[in-house]
């Protein structure tokens, strides 16, 4: 470690003049094609990159040692700010490692709101995806017409929770509110909208493109072998030809109930993996049309019953004494688990998305730890980007899907 | 009196437990699935303890054997995947650390997490041979915990500054951060000698102090930096710029989404 001062302070002990034929660069933090935060130290030779050093932490936050002094019902909204393009991947996964910890379940008709959410998060993700991959990549207009379905997403997600990012929309046992009048009905032109677009805009303005597919083709190339090695999940694992998605293999939720298809692709590169994006998108809509009527045959119960965790119904509260002892006890106390260690994950959209948490059986966790998959995408860039070229270092990064939300936490 | 305050955990507790309130235990079930028995049949020797918690089975071992047991499951068992692994602090009540590694086998669609207890200051051994994905977890570990990592092959801090004094998520480290936190940037751009003329940060964000024209404090009654806003004029004319003349009429709202 270098001794710093005034004079010379201290920079990473990274030494950018060299006495050879390589050159170090600094790709980030304030590149706009870095997503967020990231710190790329990249050692080339020529334009071909030797060596690259991921270097993430500019946006941690703390969020596990936030956990550890908060009841777990106060936690619940600090988890949008993990991967914030899709908060309610992050409050569902949080929300099922606890009910799991709890042995409780989610009535049905919080089921099929949290599901239609879930998947309707996964279609703003994958949007924004596209949106920016093409962007990173030189596709301006593509960019302008993915935000533009992805802003209708975000007013339906408005309609229902209030909030356009940071939705908190999925409580611990449940949901807080029903849907709004005319909702459902929303999400169906919705889903027509954006079926007909993906064909006649983002896939007819990309996949057969000349450009996009000399930038995209055989870049960011990873064998099934070393993306299962260097913990890759979600499409990250399933463009390298490996058929995992823990909605169909380890189902929670209604999915085990919904016909879905999990689309895989053997390429092994960027294209791949953007065409499996798009094909995730279909398949998403193709879920939320499932779940449009299973709406109805619901009983409008929101929140499970489980009086030594989770509050009663307002009506309740206002009406019978004991449920407003509980409810008090709750908020000034929070809930009490059982002691004991959960590991729940989930399918989000950027991959695998888990909660360890550690329970004492004190309102505060004793310990939580996010998996979060960009982190572990990050760290596969340090091989990824090795003997590629500088101009496809964006192309790389933008195919990882990461946010730096959930990287450094 | 003054209330004593533990130093060894200084996170949030519950400042309120029932005397008579019985904490349960997630039920831990005996080790029935066959895929799950042929795995510790496997480990035979190396398992202190295995369980089913919660539809996952845990493996407690020994901290020596970790590289051994995880070789196994991943060449043997089909665990190709290691999904997680962190570090939980035990430091104050048995002065060791929980060190857990979360297995994925995709072919059985199982998860296996191995359990170990590390003594405090001691190492433990690098599964990054086996499982690339622990080259950013191990490190995490030893930056969040200070758990050394043997033979791993950059281990380096990554969340926090490499010139981090401390390490965040033990349990005698505050939420806010302790001195050398607070003072982190001023001692390192400016130097010690700063600190006073500086003073310490202030993390109400909320925080408006009328005497700093700089920080928004005077919205609409802007003056220049430091100068003297004690005799100004109170009636400002905002900018036609900024407040249009808003035509209700001349504006429509939808009645349905397009």
């Amino acid at each position: 470690m270098q001794v710093s001062n005034k004079l010379t302070p201290f920079f990473e002990n990274l030494n950018f003049e060299r006495d050879d034929n390589t050159m170090v660069i600094n790709f980030g933090p304030q590149h706009p094609s870095a997503h967020g935060q990231l710190r790329l130290v990249l050692e080339l030779e020529g334009e071909q990159v030797v060596k690259a050093y991921p270097d993430i932490g500019y946006l941690h936050r703390g969020i596990e040692k936030m956990a550890e002094n908060m009841t777990y019902n106060e936690f619940l909204p600090t988890t949008d700010r993990l991967d914030y393009i899709a908060s309610t991947s992050n409050n569902y996964a949080y929300a099922l490692a606890v009910e799991k910890l709890l042995g409780i379940e989610a009535p049905r008709r919080a089921q099929v709101i949290r599901t239609a959410l879930l998947e309707l998060n996964r279609v703003i993700s994958h949007l924004f995806f596209v949106a920016t991959h093409a962007l990173d990549v030189g596709a301006m207009s593509v960019f302008l017409y993915a935000f533009r379905e992805r802003e209708f997403a975000m007013d339906l997600m408005e309609d229902y929770c209030g909030a356009r990012l940071t939705h908190s929309a999925v409580r611990i046992g449940g949901v807080p509110l029903d849907l709004p009048e005319g909702w459902l009905k929303n999400l169906a032109s919705f889903c027509d909208k954006v079926d007909y677009e993906l064909e006649h805009t983002y896939e007819a303005l990309l996949t057969e493109n000349r450009i996009w597919k000399m930038r995209l083709e055989d870049v960011g190339v990873i064998s099934a072998e070393d993306a299962l090695s260097w913990g890759c999940t979600g499409p990250m694992l399933r463009g390298s030809g490996v058929k995992w998605d823990i909605r169909k293999e380890e189902p929670y939720e209604l999915y085990s109930e919904l016909d879905f298809d999990i689309p895989v692709s053997d390429r092994c590169d960027s294209y791949g993996r953007y065409k499996l994006y798009m094909e995730e998108m279909r398949q998403s809509t193709r879920i939320l049309r499932q779940l449009i009527p299973m709406y109805d045959d619901t009983e409008p119960q929101l929140m499970a019953h489980a009086p030594q965790y989770i509050s009663a119904p307002k009506e309740e509260i206002m009406t019978q004494n004991y449920a407003l002892m509980q409810h008090f006890v709750l908020v000034t106390q929070g809930m009490r688990p059982p002691k004991g260690e959960v590991y729940v994950a989930t399918e989000s959209p950027k991959g695998e998305l888990g909660f360890y948490i550690k329970s004492e059986g004190e309102p505060y966790a004793y310990r939580l730890k996010c998996r979060a998959p960009s982190f572990f995408h990050t760290g596969l860039l340090q091989k990824l980007l090795v003997g590629t070229y500088i101009a496809d270092v964006v192309t790389i990064i933008g195919t990882t899907n990461i946010v730096f939300g959930e990287v450094d936490r | 009196m003054r209330k004593y305050v533990p130093k060894d955990n200084v996170q949030k507790k519950s400042y309120y437990t029932d005397r008579f309130h019985v904490v349960p235990r997630v039920p831990r079930e005996k080790v029935e699935d066959e895929h799950f028995v042929s795995v510790v049949e496997a480990l035979a020797g190396d398992v202190k303890e295995s369980y089913i918690e919660i539809g996952q089975l845990v493996l407690h071992i020994n901290p020596e054997d970790n590289f051994k047991v995880l070789k196994i499951l991943k060449e043997e068992c089909g665990y190709t995947q290691c999904s997680e692994q962190s570090a939980v602090d035990y430091l104050a009540k048995d002065n060791e650390f929980e060190l857990f590694w979360q297995l994925l086998n995709i072919t059985e669609a199982k998860r296996v997490r191995v359990v170990c207890r590390l003594a405090n200051a001691s190492a433990i051994e690098s599964v990054e041979p086996l499982f690339k994905s622990a080259n950013f977890a191990e490190r995490e570990i030893f930056d969040m915990f200070g758990i050394k990592v043997n033979n791993h092959p950059f281990l380096k801090r990554i969340l926090m500054p490499d010139d981090w004094e401390g390490n965040p998520l033990l349990k005698t480290y505050p939420l806010q951060g302790d001195e050398f936190a607070s003072w982190y940037e001023v001692d390192k751009i400016f130097g010690k000698e700063y600190r006073d003329i500086i003073g310490p940060e202030n993390r109400d964000p909320a925080k408006i102090d009328v005497e700093d024209t700089k920080r928004f404090s005077r919205v609409g009654y802007e003056v220049e930096f430091g100068a003297d806003y004690s005799t100004e004029e109170k009636d400002i004319e905002y900018s036609e710029t900024l407040l249009v003349n808003y035509n209700k009429k001349s504006s429509k709202q939808l009645d349905e989404r397009r």
